[in-house]
């Protein structure tokens, strides 16, 4: 029971650190970026080639995937997407799927359409043990990592956000574009770099979950599904609130399947019916500004 | 305007059948061959074409004093592309035989064009049990579903496997896999205490095989396709359940020859059946995987490409018994009961079901020259597709 658990636990954070870089997006940038998981899967190749291709070791893989993602998100950023943040979301929503059909068809041809394998290193493949019978506590090295890579962050993300004066500049250019500009904000900056850290996090999300997801071109479709529904339960004006519903989804996606495995592909969509209809704006919602 | 389109298309058709006799001489025997090129099922396109055309290198491109044409359509695997990808090559090329079918939709949505034109479909991947008898017109050289898993149930047993546990993706390959084993399985005194059913876009195996590691069995038999093999593969070693005791039998899917030297050593012993192996310990399967790894960048057959190569041996033989006349009725009653020897081993089209009956190899992973390979140790011949004993 502890292990289904704690698998639960590491699926949520997998799917929190994909949909976070979306929360950011579309609650504090009030964009909805369809697009997000070419990012993630952008990432996911990134790591995927260079430990083929280069032999780049697995750790070295997450920084650059991070950094990869980022700055395609950063250029993208500036040229397509700026443009859309004044117009209807049902452009912003074709614009950005659109994009994500590309992006499966650019990897399809370029990389081919197999499932992509990855091969870790020895020391994040085995597994620890805990306690006796009914409790216990199977832990893969794998998502052990999983669960303390995902921690770190955000930690680092909640302070940057409630604690530096970036994140004070970017709430402020959230909340008013014209006024945080009128005190000398430069608004443009602001969303160039959120975007792009956006984006990364999402690549950060690809690499690490090409282990556990599979990785092969129709990611973005495959997963939009559940990045969606994380940044519907959670909410987006905060960070809090997507890592509650990532947590709640994950586990409940993976006890679902375990104790009624007849049952177990629903229990998301029904979590996240209950849930909408009793919070209809997320599970967390930040006072004042535009919800 | 839909229902004009198939008006014409039945009457070309028609026409097509009595001017195909006029000028059937001289014209050029085209063969369609419709594929997912592109897309998740690319490399099960890859793989027959470079079969077909490897086919076509090795026995010339004239039978019986025609020309052969071969025509690739890419399908991308949607059944609606397929649909009209046939109907155009039927009506606007006249093809004589139409080839391929990636995957059992597109197959089945083909079913009604090769039956009203009279076509000849030769089915080169497609596995599901029921397609043969969706027209009389299909003729099958890849192996089904039900052959594969009964195979596998028949060995079990007989090897200290009582318990077994599936683990099955939810579509109907998947569905077939787990009632052919089941069945078969208990029926030889097994028992099967769980049979698990995976969703199709599954993110994690995690909550499955967790669940069948405290169910203890003594083995778990998969069916996923080719891709999410895998990862099964991977999470079911991570979870150290070959170490509880629980051992992993498969079909071939799951350890496709094309993919196996990517996965790793976390592939090596597991146990599965399947109808071909690039391994096949035989002269003509050498020659032929030789053969097709000098003509494709050292890429390996799989049991794809070898559906694919005896499809285009099916179709020679056929348009040689004819005389070079060819006629859809002609060719499907040339194709049945043709019996030869396969890079596969032995195999023969059934002239009842218009199905493939071949021998079923049990094989395990192991390690040869740095390079993995399904290793052959036991055989099964002859198995007639179980899902057509009534």
């Amino acid at each position: 029971m502890l292990t289904i658990l704690f698998d639960g636990i590491a699926y949520g954070m997998l799917l929190f650190i994909l949909a976070l870089g979306l929360a950011v997006t579309m609650g504090l940038m009030n964009f909805i970026n369809l697009a997000h998981g070419a990012f993630a899967m952008v990432g996911g190749y990134i790591t995927v080639l260079l430990m083929q291709k280069a032999g780049v070791p697995f750790l070295l893989c997450l920084p650059l995937a991070f950094l990869g993602s980022a700055l395609l998100g950063g250029v993208l950023e500036r040229t397509l997407y700026r443009p859309l943040y004044r117009k209807p979301h049902l452009d912003q929503v074709l614009f950005s799927i659109g994009l994500t059909f590309m992006a499966v068809a650019a990897v399809d041809y370029f990389v081919g359409s197999t499932q992509q394998i990855l091969h870790l290193p020895d020391w994040l493949r085995g597994r620890t043990e805990l306690g006796e019978g009914a409790w216990t506590l199977g832990m893969g090295h794998y998502r052990l990592f999983i669960i303390a890579v995902c921690a770190a962050l955000t930690i680092v993300l909640q302070a940057v956000l409630t604690r530096t004066r970036f994140g004070a500049r970017l709430r402020a250019s959230v909340d008013d574009q014209r006024v945080a500009a009128g005190l000398g904000i430069n608004v443009n900056v602001v969303f160039l770099s959120t975007f792009a850290f956006g984006s990364g996090l999402a690549g950060l999300g690809g690499a690490l979950g090409a282990e556990v997801l599979g990785l092969d071109p129709a990611f973005p479709l495959k997963y939009m599904i559940y990045f969606l529904i994380v940044v519907a339960v959670g909410g987006t004006s905060s960070i809090t609130g997507p890592l509650c519903a990532a947590l709640l989804l994950g586990i409940a996606d993976v006890a679902g399947k375990y104790y009624i495995p007849k049952m177990g592909a629903f229990i998301v969509y029904t979590l996240m019916i209950v849930i909408l209809v009793w919070r209809p704006q997320g599970l967390f919602v930040r006072q004042g500004g535009k919800a | 305007m839909h229902k004009r389109t198939v008006l014409h298309a039945a009457v070309a058709a028609a026409l097509l059948s009595t001017a195909g006799l006029a000028g059937a001489q001289q014209a050029p025997f085209k063969i369609g061959l419709i594929l997912p090129m592109t897309g998740q099922q690319a490399t099960t396109g890859r793989q027959i074409e470079a079969a077909a055309k490897l086919w076509m290198a090795q026995n010339g491109d004239t039978v019986a004093g025609r020309k052969i044409e071969l025509i690739v359509k890419d399908d991308t695997s949607l059944p609606d592309v397929t649909r009209r990808l046939a109907q155009e090559l039927v009506v606007n090329e006249k093809v004589d035989v139409l080839a391929g079918m990636g995957i059992t939709p597109s197959a089945m949505a083909t079913a009604p064009i090769a039956t009203q034109s009279k076509t000849p479909l030769v089915v080169m991947a497609a596995a599901t049990s029921s397609i043969t008898e969706a027209s009389p017109f299909i003729v099958r050289t890849s192996f089904t579903l039900p052959q594969v898993s009964v195979a596998l149930a028949d060995w079990a047993p007989r090897n200290g496997i009582k318990n077994v546990v599936t683990l099955v993706t939810d579509y109907g390959p998947g569905l077939d896999a787990e009632k052919f084993f089941k069945s078969r399985f208990e029926f030889n005194g097994g028992k099967v205490p769980e049979s698990l059913r995976v969703p199709l876009r599954n993110p994690d195996f995690a909550p499955f095989l967790q669940k069948v590691r405290d169910l203890k069995p003594d083995a778990l038999f998969v069916f996923v396709p080719s891709g999410a093999g895998a990862a099964v593969m991977k999470q079911f070693g991570e979870r150290g359940m070959d170490k509880a005791g629980i051992k992993l039998i498969a079909t071939g899917d799951v350890t496709d020859d094309d993919q196996l030297n990517d996965m790793g050593d976390v592939a090596l012993g597991v146990v599965s059946s399947h109808h071909y192996s690039a391994a096949h310990p035989s002269a003509a399967n050498k020659k032929f995987v030789e053969a097709f790894q000098k003509a494709n960048k050292a890429m390996r057959p799989n049991f794809m490409a070898v559906g694919g190569y005896d499809g285009m041996r099916v179709i020679y033989e056929a348009l040689k018994k004819t005389g070079g006349k060819g006629g859809g009725q002609a060719l499907v009653d040339a194709m049945k009961g043709q019996i030869f020897e396969s890079p596969r081993g032995p195999v023969f089209i059934d002239a009842q079901t218009r199905d493939i009956v071949q021998n079923v190899y049990l094989r395990k992973v192991e390690k040869k020259d740095g390079q993995l390979w399904n290793a052959e140790f036991d055989v099964i011949k002859d198995v007639k597709d179980p899902g057509k004993s009534k």
